[in-house]
């Protein structure tokens, strides 16, 4: 009797940590900071109540490498992550990420199909956007990536993501191919085009938090910017000013790795995070765009912060979507592998 | 005699090797075995054997720049540190106990501060509107800001102060075992002091130089952080390279080949000084 229950109390101690997790925990990904803890107050935290399960974070700017190595080892350490929709889908593709089964995430009917691919979901809206010194340009800044590649009519220091992802696109628009005449892309033409205007740019940006400090400190008079960078460093009173105009709208998206332990719970809670109410909330704490567009149509957002959303209807039409297609596409590999060489060369 | 002294000399060897077993059994695991793996990995693609990621290194002219990029930073780091830190350590050698412990610890004391935070105070110190460029304004030397990060010139800059305590350390210990008399005969027979310098004081701290040297040119050939940071897109290093790599590839292989030619160049680099220079003799006789 005794022994028994000696065993069943090992047994239990053993268990007790893999099994709770096993059954009503995941350990949901994203890039942190201030983005993160935005996340955090407004869907992460809300969605572990509402759903009765545990969400434990970690923080990856770039996840790739990482769970290529959690799909090789089978040993999981992360289940749902937040990162772009094209590698979401590439991982997808090499068997690294999980289908989405989406007769369990019926929130996911309020997204249009361009927001969808079979392994994710949109997550939430930014926008690279042409941003510059509004104490260096006055009344007259740069409106459109001609102007931005117009070094005669304003002159200024330049900065570029490195990233061929939506600078591609800017170069062909800047070039004058219609918005909605971007994809397939025309490599040839981009990179020519780029190449005109690589003399001058005096750096080539690896993250968001770099890229507005280049701006806010007067490094560089223009530059490509993500939307809420901007905005945030404008609210702490920098002269910075940027146009939606010929912005490229972007997305991220939730995945959950193939290998993953915690499907179902997973799932479940992809479905809740894209939830309108929630999605809503995310623009109390952070200038990105929620990635359900219905979050617009509940009355939660108040008018004011329209203004600085990426993706509302009025900003949105000034702007380019990103194709996730093209650029989970063995074409948007090439154009990856070709800006090593351009950026280098 | 001689036989019977034999045998200890023979269970003294035998503790030496297996008081050395665990050494070497961590050398094992912990270097040799990634290094053969990571060699192993290079040539794999898709499960079977593939040159493909070295044929890229030879065909793709961003590889040959980058290679060429990180060794000249590397030598221009380790040429500027040895410049600049061998006054320090001859300061330091040669003054009294107050100043010397003081200089040591502005040596050392940045050490103890993230690499990452001295990064950032860099850019804060050499960006358009930093100290540097408004102080020389305010001097009216220049009358636009110069461009002195984001570029390889920060890099340097940076990359040197992180590394100069690895040749500092080194060097005034050695300078610190160079007995006074010796200066002191080659004064009195005649010698300049230039003359005592170069072929005397010089030829006996050169062991610390040269450990000094290859201990920053080796670890500034590593650097990832502080190009990123203060390379402004266009210093590109090797291991930046080799991080990019596994995102565009999606292969090990592919960054595992850019880290073997890496330690191949190292190689090749340290075999040919050593030609030329005589550096076990150097080093060794000490």
């Amino acid at each position: 009797m005794t022994a028994r229950r000696a065993c069943l109390c090992l047994a239990l101690l053993l268990g007790a940590g893999g099994a709770a997790r096993a059954d009503d925990g995941i350990t949901f990904v994203s890039q942190g900071g201030s983005y993160q803890a935005a996340q955090t107050q407004a869907i992460l935290d809300p969605v572990a109540r509402q759903l009765g399960i545990s969400i434990d974070q970690d923080s990856a700017p770039d996840a790739w490498a990482e769970i290529r190595t959690q799909t090789a080892t089978g040993k999981a350490f992360w289940d749902v992550v937040d990162m772009p929709a094209k590698d979401c889908a590439r991982g997808g593709v090499r068997g690294m990420i999980a289908p989405l089964d989406y007769a369990a995430i019926p929130n996911a009917r309020d997204l249009p199909d361009a927001y969808k691919t079979p392994w994710s979901v949109a997550y939430e809206f930014y926008s690279s956007v042409l941003a510059y010194n509004t104490d260096k340009y006055g009344d007259a800044p740069p409106r459109s990536w001609a102007d931005f590649w117009d070094v005669k009519k304003f002159p200024g220091t330049r900065a570029l993501r490195d990233n061929p992802l939506a600078t591609i696109e800017a170069a062909l628009l800047a070039d004058g191919v219609p918005p909605d005449r971007l994809y397939p892309i025309d490599l040839d033409r981009a990179f020519r085009k780029l190449e005109q205007i690589k003399p001058y740019i005096t750096v080539w940006w690896t993250s968001g938090a770099q890229a507005a400090q280049l701006l806010a400190d007067g490094e560089v008079d223009m530059e490509m910017a993500w939307s809420n960078r901007v905005s945030a460093v404008q609210r702490e009173g920098a002269p910075v000013g940027f146009t939606w105009n010929q912005g490229l709208l972007q997305y991220t998206s939730l995945c959950i790795l193939k290998v993953s332990p915690h499907i179902a719970t997973a799932t479940r809670f992809v479905d809740a995070a894209i939830g309108r109410q929630v999605q809503a909330d995310l623009t109390r704490y952070t200038d990105n765009g929620p990635g359900n567009p219905r979050a617009y149509d509940i009355g939660a957002i108040p008018p004011a912060r329209l203004r600085d959303l990426p993706n509302t209807l009025d900003n949105a039409r000034r702007q380019a979507l990103v194709s996730t297609e093209w650029w989970s596409s063995p074409a948007g590999d090439e154009a990856m592998r070709r800006w090593l060489t351009f950026v280098r060369h | 005699m001689a036989a019977s002294r034999k045998p200890p000399l023979r269970a003294e060897a035998l503790l030496a090797a297996s008081l050395l077993t665990p050494a070497l059994l961590l050398v094992a695991v912990l270097l040799l075995v990634p290094l053969l793996w990571l060699v192993w990995q290079s040539v794999r693609q898709d499960g079977g054997f593939t040159l493909a990621h070295y044929a890229r290194l030879v065909t793709d002219p961003a590889y040959g720049a980058t290679f060429l990029q990180t060794f000249r930073i590397s030598a221009i780091v380790t040429l500027a540190c040895v410049v600049l830190g061998f006054p320090v350590a001859w300061a330091a050698a040669e003054s009294g106990p107050t100043l010397r412990a003081l200089i040591l610890a502005l040596v050392v004391l940045p050490l103890w501060t993230s690499v990452l935070v001295r990064a950032y105070a860099w850019i804060i110190v050499l960006q358009r509107t930093g100290l540097v460029n408004s102080g020389l304004e305010a001097l009216g030397l220049i009358h636009r800001p110069v461009i002195l990060v984001n570029n390889e010139f920060g890099t340097i800059v940076a990359t040197t102060h992180i590394l100069m305590p690895f040749v500092v350390l080194p060097l005034y210990t050695t300078i610190r075992t160079i007995p006074r008399e010796v200066l002191a005969a080659a004064a009195s027979l005649g010698g300049t002091p230039a003359f005592v310098f170069t072929r005397v004081y010089l030829p006996l701290s050169l062991p610390g130089l040269l450990s000094g040297a290859a201990l920053v040119c080796v670890l500034s050939l590593g650097f990832y952080i502080t190009p990123e940071l203060l390379g402004g897109g266009r210093t590109y290093t090797v291991s930046m390279l080799i991080a990019r790599n596994i995102a565009l590839y999606d292969e090990w292989g592919a960054a595992s080949s850019v880290s073997v030619a890496l330690l191949a160049c190292i190689f090749l680099i340290f075999f040919l000084a050593g030609r030329i220079v005589p550096i076990d003799r150097i080093v060794g006789t000490r």
